[in-house]
């Protein structure tokens, strides 16, 4: 358990952390989750004892880090990377480590294998790829078999297949019992691996609520139909109890299974041209929320769409490459607001439009 | 004992110690030949034999603020305190390991230049190990190479920089405490009493000795004098690198 009390970090006069308060707990993942230069880096680094707090206190499991006997043992982290000395080989890094903590040498080769590495463990880590790099972060992390877990960004730069693994690493340790905070910018990123969320900008917190909760508050699913007669639809619809809204010629659904929509329309023998899931809000909805909080703003508007965000999703898909429409907007069960990734749910197909950092503003998920 | 082994895989599982300790050598080798055959070998004396120890503690001193340094360029030295929280003692283990290192350097390459500078010279100024002055200008070089070995981690960490870490060990000795000759009046008398000046008069032969013909500056600190001003500067360094690193975020 991780407890973080009234945490303040100034860097001179900057604040950076602002009195900072939440807990981790145990056996689920905690997504970290604030815009670039929210503090996350800066708080995790308290936690662990790298920066020294301003003001205020951060524990795990009622301890500073500095107090904690072989902290590796305890605490695993991986917070960059690229924390290597590029001519000292896997083995060699993860050897003094193990060392420093009074972990057993067997074990140094047990973390190469469950990351992947035995094969390169003699190879300079200054060779590795970022994705290799990552798993030697996360082998160093591992050393120990740690109660306790802090990731900081951990999937950022990593191709789809390795987003894939980390994520599954990370649901696994949390299944085990163990506390995992991992920190992102990416709200759709951390839909999909955090069970809890504790959302910061600027240095002070957002929320501190479950995943499924703060995505529900923050978002409404809507489903898109377009019909010909939309009208008679809208009509009938009305008579169902349903909310519907008519919208530069189609009609926005809320709270409603797309397949009851659709079996409504079959049954009425109206034609559907389009029946679409929408989720491209919950990107929007984490803007709302800490837009005003983002350290820096842009002050370009790129012309958002007439109807604000991913409405149409064709629209979105054409300013990707081609074949990588998000596979959250083929209809599926009740739009899963998560579904609507593009990182995470086409692994391997489209690697270069996988952008996890800086804002692109055709792209739903690059937040 | 831990923190040691700890040190030593981290010095010796990258490549740049060896290519330090091995120019060490080389130095101390080469002097001594050079020693031991200039003019067939009639200049030989115990102190000269000893010329490339003054590079060689140079080079050491590189070696041992790199073992820092380097550890904040690639931030492994944020591993090492998430490995090893209670800062100070990272920074004994790193210098008791760094002293060890610099006084088997020391010692191993300062009989090595004796023996091959011994075995060169003319057998009309034999090199022998008779008195207490020629036993200090020999093993000497071992307490000074560990001081040196201080200096160059405080430095280290206090400059966290390669590049301003050597620059300033190596203009410091080689030019800072000459130009400080330039000072009129007080100068000569300031530039004995400095740091790596006044340690070079531990291994040297002492004030009324001849060398080519000339003779060594006079005045200035003792031999022990100026071991005592060298370990003072690498003990206020050392102190205040740890005080620095305490309250320095990583």
């Amino acid at each position: 358990m991780i407890e973080v009390k009234e945490l303040t970090k100034f860097f001179g006069k900057t604040l950076a952390v602002d009195h900072l308060t939440f807990t981790v707990r145990p056996g689920a993942v905690t997504g970290f989750l604030g815009p670039n230069g929210a503090g996350k880096s800066t708080t995790m680094r308290m936690i662990l004892g790298l920066d020294n707090p301003s003001t205020g206190i951060a524990l795990i499991d009622g301890k500073r880090y500095a107090e904690l006997h072989q902290p590796m043992t305890r605490v695993g982290s991986l917070l960059d990377a690229n924390w290597i000395h590029p001519n000292r080989s896997a083995r060699a890094h993860l050897r003094w480590m193990a060392r420093a903590n009074g972990i057993k040498e067997h074990r140094v080769q047990q973390v190469l294998d469950l990351v992947g590495l035995t094969e390169v463990a003699g190879k300079a880590a200054g060779q590795f790829s970022l994705g290799m790099k990552q798993r030697l972060g996360l082998a160093g992390a591992l050393l120990g078999d740690p109660e306790v877990l802090l990731f900081d960004e951990p999937v950022n730069g990593l191709d789809p297949e390795g987003i894939l693994w980390i994520r599954t690493f990370m649901r696994r340790l949390a299944a085990q019992g163990r506390t995992v905070l991992v920190s992102s910018h990416l709200l759709s990123e951390m839909a999909q691996t955090a069970d809890h969320l504790i959302v910061i900008g600027r240095g002070r917190l957002i929320a501190d609520s479950s995943t499924r909760e703060f995505i529900s508050a923050a978002t409404r699913s809507t489903v898109l139909v377009r019909s010909p007669r939309a009208g008679e639809l809208q009509q009938l619809m009305h008579r169902n109890g349903w909310s519907v809204q008519a919208q530069d010629g189609a009609l926005v659904v809320s709270d409603t299974p797309i397949e009851q929509i659709g079996d409504l329309a079959a049954a009425s023998g109206i034609p559907l041209h389009e029946l679409s899931p929408q989720s491209g809000s919950l990107e929007q909805a984490f803007m709302q929320l800490t837009g005003e909080s983002a350290q820096y703003a842009s002050h370009w508007d790129p012309g958002s769409p007439p109807t604000g965000g991913v409405t149409d999703p064709y629209a979105m898909a054409g300013a990707l490459p081609a074949g990588a429409v998000p596979a959250g907007a083929v209809p599926g069960p009740p739009a899963g607001p998560i579904t609507g990734t593009v990182t995470g749910a086409a692994p391997g197909t489209m690697p270069g439009a996988v952008s996890t950092t800086g804002p692109a503003p055709t792209d739903p998920d690059g937040m | 004992m831990t923190l040691l082994s700890v040190e030593r895989i981290k010095l010796f599982s990258t490549r740049s110690p060896y290519w330090c300790l091995a120019s060490i050598l080389a130095a101390a080798l080469l002097f001594a030949l050079l020693m031991g055959t200039i003019e067939g070998g009639r200049q030989a004396t115990t102190y000269l034999s000893q010329t490339g120890l003054q590079i060689g503690m140079i080079v050491f001193m590189v070696l041992a603020a790199l073992a820092v340094t380097t550890e904040y360029r690639f931030g492994t030295i944020r591993v090492s305190f998430l490995a090893v929280p209670r800062r100070p003692n990272v920074l004994i283990a790193k210098t008791v390991l760094l002293v060890v290192l610099a006084a088997v350097a020391a010692l191993v390459c300062s009989f090595a230049a004796f023996f091959l500078t011994k075995a060169l010279a003319s057998p009309e100024v034999p090199l022998t190990l008779s008195s207490g002055d020629d036993w200090r200008m020999v093993v000497g070089h071992t307490a000074l190479f560990a001081l040196a070995a201080v200096i160059a981690v405080a430095v280290g960490t206090l400059i966290r920089q390669s590049a301003g870490a050597i620059t300033i060990l190596l203009v410091w000795p080689l030019l800072l405490e000459n130009l400080v000759q330039l000072i009129p009046k007080v100068g000569r008398d300031i530039h004995n009493w400095m740091p790596f000046t006044a340690a070079a008069n531990f291994v040297s032969p002492g004030p009324n000795a001849q060398v080519f013909g000339q003779a060594l500056q006079a005045g200035g600190p003792t031999a022990v004098q100026g071991l005592l001003v060298f370990a003072a500067t690498a003990v206020v360094l050392w102190a205040a690198a740890l005080l620095v690193l305490l309250r320095r975020d990583a």
